[in-house]
C-alpha cells in the first residue's frame, strides 16, 4: 500500500468515528421510537393545551338550555359555536364568562343571503332589510328559542 | 401585503418561502460542478491545453463548495439546527442527502484531488519557507514527505482515480440540486424529470465561463500573456456546452406546451408576464442565444487574438448572468404562481436584511474571497513543472 | 421436458392466479371497506386511523371552523397563516370562476344578492388533507414532519429546522412558517383534542354537520358511513397523495 494511503485511511477512519460518537451524543432520546422522527413529539403535540371545551362540557351545568333547546332549529349546534371557546369559563365559572353574540351580523354569518347557502340548510335573512327599526337579532329571537319572538 | 395578489391564491402563499439566498445556492453549486468538470476534461480525457487552467479550476471548485452550504444554512428558520440534517436524516427526502453528498464531494473527491496534485509541492514549498508558513506547508503533507519518483507516481495514479470517481460525483452532486425541485409534485413549475439533467448541463456551462473568466483575469492580475490555444479551446468547450443546454431546456419547455396540462394556462401566463423579461430576456436572449452566437462567430471565422479576447470576457459574463437568472426562474418563479392555477403572488427583493440584495452580493463574493487565499496558499504557476 | 414442462408451468400459473383471486375476494369480503378508502395503505397496528370528510352541499360558509381553529391552535391572526379556511367558488354564466377566501371566511362572508350572471357558487372549506402518502413528511430532511400510528401529519416543532421544503411540497397550501417559532406549522386535526377523546375545534363549532372525522377502519364509523353513501372526492387525485379528507359534492372548478 502507497505511503498516501497510509496517511489517509487513519484520517477517514478518525473522521468517521468522531461522527458517529458526535450522532450518538446529539441524537434525541426518543428518535426512532415509532417511526422516522422524535417519539415524544407524539406527547409534545397531545400535551398542547385545548381553548376550546365541547358542548357536553357546557351542558353539565346548563342542563336547562339543553331542555329549551331540545326542540329548537339550533338544537343540532354546539354551544361553542356562538359562545366562543368557553374552556376558561368552564374551568372557572366564576370569574370567567362567555361570549353572548346576537348582532345582525354575527347571525348574519350563517342566516344572511348569499347563493351559495342552499335553501334547504339554512334560512336566509336580508339582515339589512329585515325589521331594519330594531337594531340586534336577539331584540326580537331568543337564540335557543328562536319561534319565540319577544314582544 | 394582500395588495401584491392577483387573482386568488391559497391564503398561505402570499410570502415566498424561498428568496435569493436559495437561488445562489444551486447558482453557486451550479460553478462548483461545472468547474470540477472542467478540470476532469483537462485530466481525464487528456486536453492538455487546458492544462494552464487545471489547478485554476480545481481551486474554484472547492472555493465555491466550502461556501455552497452558507446561504443554504442562513436562510433556515433555525440554522443552529442544522446538524440535525446530518444526525437524523430522513432517507426519503432529497434534502437529506445533501449533507452527505456534499461531505462526499468535498472530502473524498475535491481535497484528496488537490491534495494528490499539490503534495509534493508542499513538501518542497515546506523545506522552503521559514517560520509560521513553513508548518502551515508541513501540516498540508499529512506528514508525509516522501517525493522520490516511486512515490510521485503514486500520486499521479491515485489523484486519476479520484478524477474517474469525481466526474460522476460532480453529475451526482449538481443532478441531485436539480432533483429537490424536480422531485415536487406540488409544483407543476418544477416538476418535471429533465429537472436535474438541465440543471447539471447549465452547470457545466456556468462553471466552465467562470474558470474562463477566472483565467483571464487571474492572467490580468499577474501580468502574464494569456494561452490563447488554452482559452480558445475553453471557448469551444463553453460553445458545445451552451448548444447542448440550449436544446435541453428547448426540449422540455417544447414538452410542456405540446402536452399543455392542467397548469399550462397558469404557466403561460407566468412566462409572458411575471418572468417575461428574467426569462426572455436575462436568460434566453442575453444568457444564451448572443453568448452562442458570439461563440459561434469565433468557431469558423479568423479574428485577431484581442478581440477574440473582449468576445469571450463578454461572453463569459454574459453566460454567467443568465445562468444566475436561470437559477432565478426556476426558483422564485415555481413560487409566483399559486398551486390552486387561480392567481399569483409577487416578490420583491429587498435591499439590506439577511434575505437582502446586499446579503446574496456578500455571499457571491465570499467564495472569491476564498479562492483569493488559496491562490495565495498554493499558486498554481508556483507549482513545479512535473513533466 | 417439453410438454410436461408446459403443463407444470400452466398448472402453476392456475394456481397462481387462483391464489390472486382468491386473496382478493376473500381480502374484500373480510374487509369491504377498506377498498372504500382512496388512500388504502395496509394498517399497520391496531387503533383508529382517522379521516376527515367535508359536505360541500351543507357548507354555509358561517366561517366558524377557520375561526375557531385559529383561536384553539394559537395560529397568528395575519391573514397570511391558515390552518383551516373557507372558500367561496362563484361560477359565472359566462364561464368565469372566481374565488375568494376574504380572511380565510373567518369574518364570515358578505351578504351578496346578486343571481342573474351567477351560474354556481359554492363554499369549499379547506385544511390538511391528512395525506396517507404526504408528500410533506416525504421531503422533510429531518424526520421533523410524520404521520402519526393514527394517520394524522404532525410537526414536531422542537426538532424541525425551518427549511420550507415541506411548505413547497404540499400541494393543498396547507402549511406555513409559523412567525414566531419559526417552524412549519399545520393542521394536526386537534390532536391534543383527538387524544383526549374530544372533537377537533372545527367540528365541535360547525353548525350544519358539514365536517365530519371518523376511523377509517371502523366500518361502522360515521365517516365510512358517509364515504358509502356519498359519491366523495378527493383534491388533485392525480398527485396521488393518498388525501384522506373526503369531499361530498364537490365541483370540477375546485383545485
Amino acid at each position: 500500500m502507497p505511503e498516501q494511503l497510509k496517511r489517509l485511511f487513519p484520517l477517514f477512519a478518525i473522521f468517521i468515528i468522531i461522527f458517529l460518537i458526535i450522532r450518538h451524543l446529539l441524537i434525541p432520546d426518543t428518535f426512532g421510537l415509532y417511526g422516522h422522527y422524535r417519539g415524544d413529539a407524539l406527547k409534545d403535540n397531545a400535551n398542547i393545551e385545548l381553548v376550546y371545551a365541547s358542548k357536553e362540557a357546557c351542558i353539565e351545568c346548563h342542563s336547562d338550555i339543553r331542555e329549551m333547546l331540545e326542540m329548537d332549529e339550533h338544537s343540532d349546534i354546539s354551544c361553542l359555536s356562538c359562545h366562543g371557546p368557553g374552556l376558561e369559563h368552564v374551568e372557572n365559572p366564576e370569574t370567567a364568562n362567555i361570549e353572548k353574540p346576537g348582532s345582525r351580523e354575527f347571525c348574519g354569518r350563517c342566516h344572511a343571503i348569499n347563493p351559495a347557502r342552499s335553501t334547504n340548510m339554512i334560512i336566509q335573512v336580508d339582515i339589512k332589510e329585515h325589521h331594519a327599526e330594531k337594531k340586534d337579532c336577539i331584540d326580537c329571537h331568543n337564540p335557543h328559542q328562536v319561534w319565540e319572538i319577544k314582544e | 401585503m394582500l395588495s401584491q395578489v392577483e387573482g386568488y391564491i391559497y391564503p398561505n402563499e402570499i410570502a415566498l418561502q424561498w428568496g435569493i439566498l436559495i437561488v445562489l445556492y444551486p447558482y453557486i453549486t451550479g460553478l462548483v460542478a461545472g468547474a470540477f468538470i472542467m478540470a476532469s476534461l483537462e485530466r481525464v480525457f487528456n486536453v492538455t491545453v487546458l492544462k494552464p487552467t487545471y489547478e485554476l479550476a480545481l481551486l474554484t471548485a472547492l472555493a465555491f463548495l466550502i461556501c455552497a452550504p452558507l446561504p443554504l444554512i442562513s436562510h433556515l428558520g433555525h440554522p443552529g439546527r442544522a446538524y440535525e440534517i446530518m444526525i437524523t436524516p430522513n432517507k426519503g427526502s432529497a434534502m437529506a442527502i445533501f449533507g452527505f453528498v456534499y461531505l462526499w464531494y468535498l472530502m473524498v473527491v475535491l481535497l484528496l484531488e488537490i491534495w494528490f496534485d499539490y503534495r509534493r509541492d508542499f513538501v518542497i514549498w515546506s523545506r522552503e519557507k521559514t517560520g509560521l508558513m513553513k508548518w502551515v506547508y508541513r501540516v498540508l503533507t499529512l506528514g508525509m514527505s516522501d517525493i522520490s519518483p516511486a512515490a510521485l507516481k503514486w500520486d499521479i495514479k491515485l489523484g486519476n482515480i479520484i478524477t474517474v470517481v469525481g466526474i460522476p460525483s460532480a453529475f451526482l452532486l449538481h443532478g441531485y440540486v436539480g432533483f429537490i425541485f424536480g422531485s415536487i409534485k406540488a409544483n407543476p413549475w418544477w416538476s418535471t424529470v429533465m429537472m436535474p439533467v438541465i440543471f447539471l448541463f447549465s452547470a457545466m456551462v456556468s462553471g466552465i465561463a467562470l474558470v474562463m473568466l477566472l483565467y483571464m483575469i487571474v492572467s490580468y492580475l499577474r501580468k502574464v500573456k494569456i494561452d490563447m490555444p488554452c482559452l480558445d479551446t475553453i471557448g469551444k468547450f463553453l460553445f458545445y456546452a451552451l448548444i447542448i443546454d440550449f436544446s435541453l431546456e428547448s426540449l422540455d419547455q417544447i414538452h410542456r406546451i405540446y402536452e399543455a396540462e392542467e397548469s399550462f394556462d397558469i404557466l403561460h401566463m407566468l412566462v409572458s408576464g411575471k418572468l417575461y423579461i428574467t426569462l426572455f430576456g436575462m436568460q434566453i436572449l442575453f444568457g444564451m442565444v448572443i453568448p452562442m452566437i458570439g461563440l459561434g462567430i469565433l468557431q469558423v471565422a479568423k479574428i485577431k487574438e484581442n478581440i477574440r479576447k473582449i468576445i469571450l470576457l463578454i461572453t463569459g459574463i454574459l453566460v454567467l448572468n443568465g445562468i444566475f437568472f436561470m437559477r432565478w426562474n426556476v426558483v422564485i418563479g415555481g413560487q409566483l404562481f399559486s398551486k390552486s392555477f387561480h392567481g399569483f403572488t409577487s416578490f420583491k427583493l429587498g435591499l439590506i436584511g439577511t434575505e437582502g440584495l446586499f446579503m446574496a452580493i456578500a455571499w457571491l463574493l465570499l467564495p472569491f474571497a476564498v479562492l483569493a487565499f488559496l491562490l495565495w496558499l498554493m499558486p498554481p504557476w508556483k507549482k513545479m513543472n512535473s513533466e | 421436458m417439453g410438454n410436461k414442462g408446459i403443463k407444470s408451468s400452466r398448472r402453476k400459473f392456475v394456481k397462481k392466479t387462483a391464489a390472486i383471486a382468491g386473496t382478493l375476494v376473500a381480502s374484500s369480503l373480510i374487509e369491504p371497506f377498506k377498498l372504500l378508502v382512496y388512500a388504502t395503505e395496509e394498517p399497520k397496528d391496531e387503533g383508529p386511523w382517522w379521516g376527515v370528510g367535508i359536505d360541500i352541499s351543507k357548507c354555509i360558509g358561517c366561517g366558524l371552523c377557520a375561526k375557531s381553529c385559529k383561536i384553539e391552535n394559537n395560529v397568528p391572526e395575519d391573514p397570511f397563516f391558515f390552518r383551516s379556511w373557507v372558500e367561496q367558488y362563484t361560477v359565472y354564466n359566462d364561464g368565469t370562476v372566481k374565488v375568494v377566501s376574504p380572511n380565510g371566511g373567518i369574518d364570515g362572508f358578505n351578504q351578496e344578492e346578486d343571481k342573474e350572471n351567477i351560474f354556481k357558487t359554492f363554499f369549499v372549506p379547506k385544511m390538511c388533507n391528512q395525506c396517507a402518502k404526504s408528500p410533506c413528511t416525504q421531503v422533510c430532511p429531518v424526520g421533523a414532519t410524520f404521520e402519526t400510528p393514527e394517520g394524522i401529519t404532525l410537526v414536531d416543532s422542537e426538532h424541525c429546522i425551518g427549511c420550507s421544503y415541506c411548505v413547497q411540497a404540499c400541494p393543498y397550501g396547507c402549511r406555513y412558517i409559523h412567525p414566531e417559532s419559526i417552524v412549519a406549522d399545520k393542521c394536526t386535526l386537534c390532536y391534543h383534542r383527538l387524544t383526549k377523546g374530544i372533537a377537533p375545534a372545527c367540528m365541535e363549532v360547525c353548525p350544519t354537520g358539514a365536517r365530519i372525522y371518523g376511523n377509517l377502519r371502523d366500518p361502522e364509523s360515521e365517516l365510512v358511513k358517509y364515504m358509502k353513501n356519498n359519491s366523495y372526492q378527493v383534491l388533485k387525485p392525480n398527485l396521488n397523495t393518498g388525501s384522506k379528507l373526503y369531499y361530498n359534492a364537490l365541483s370540477a372548478e375546485v383545485i
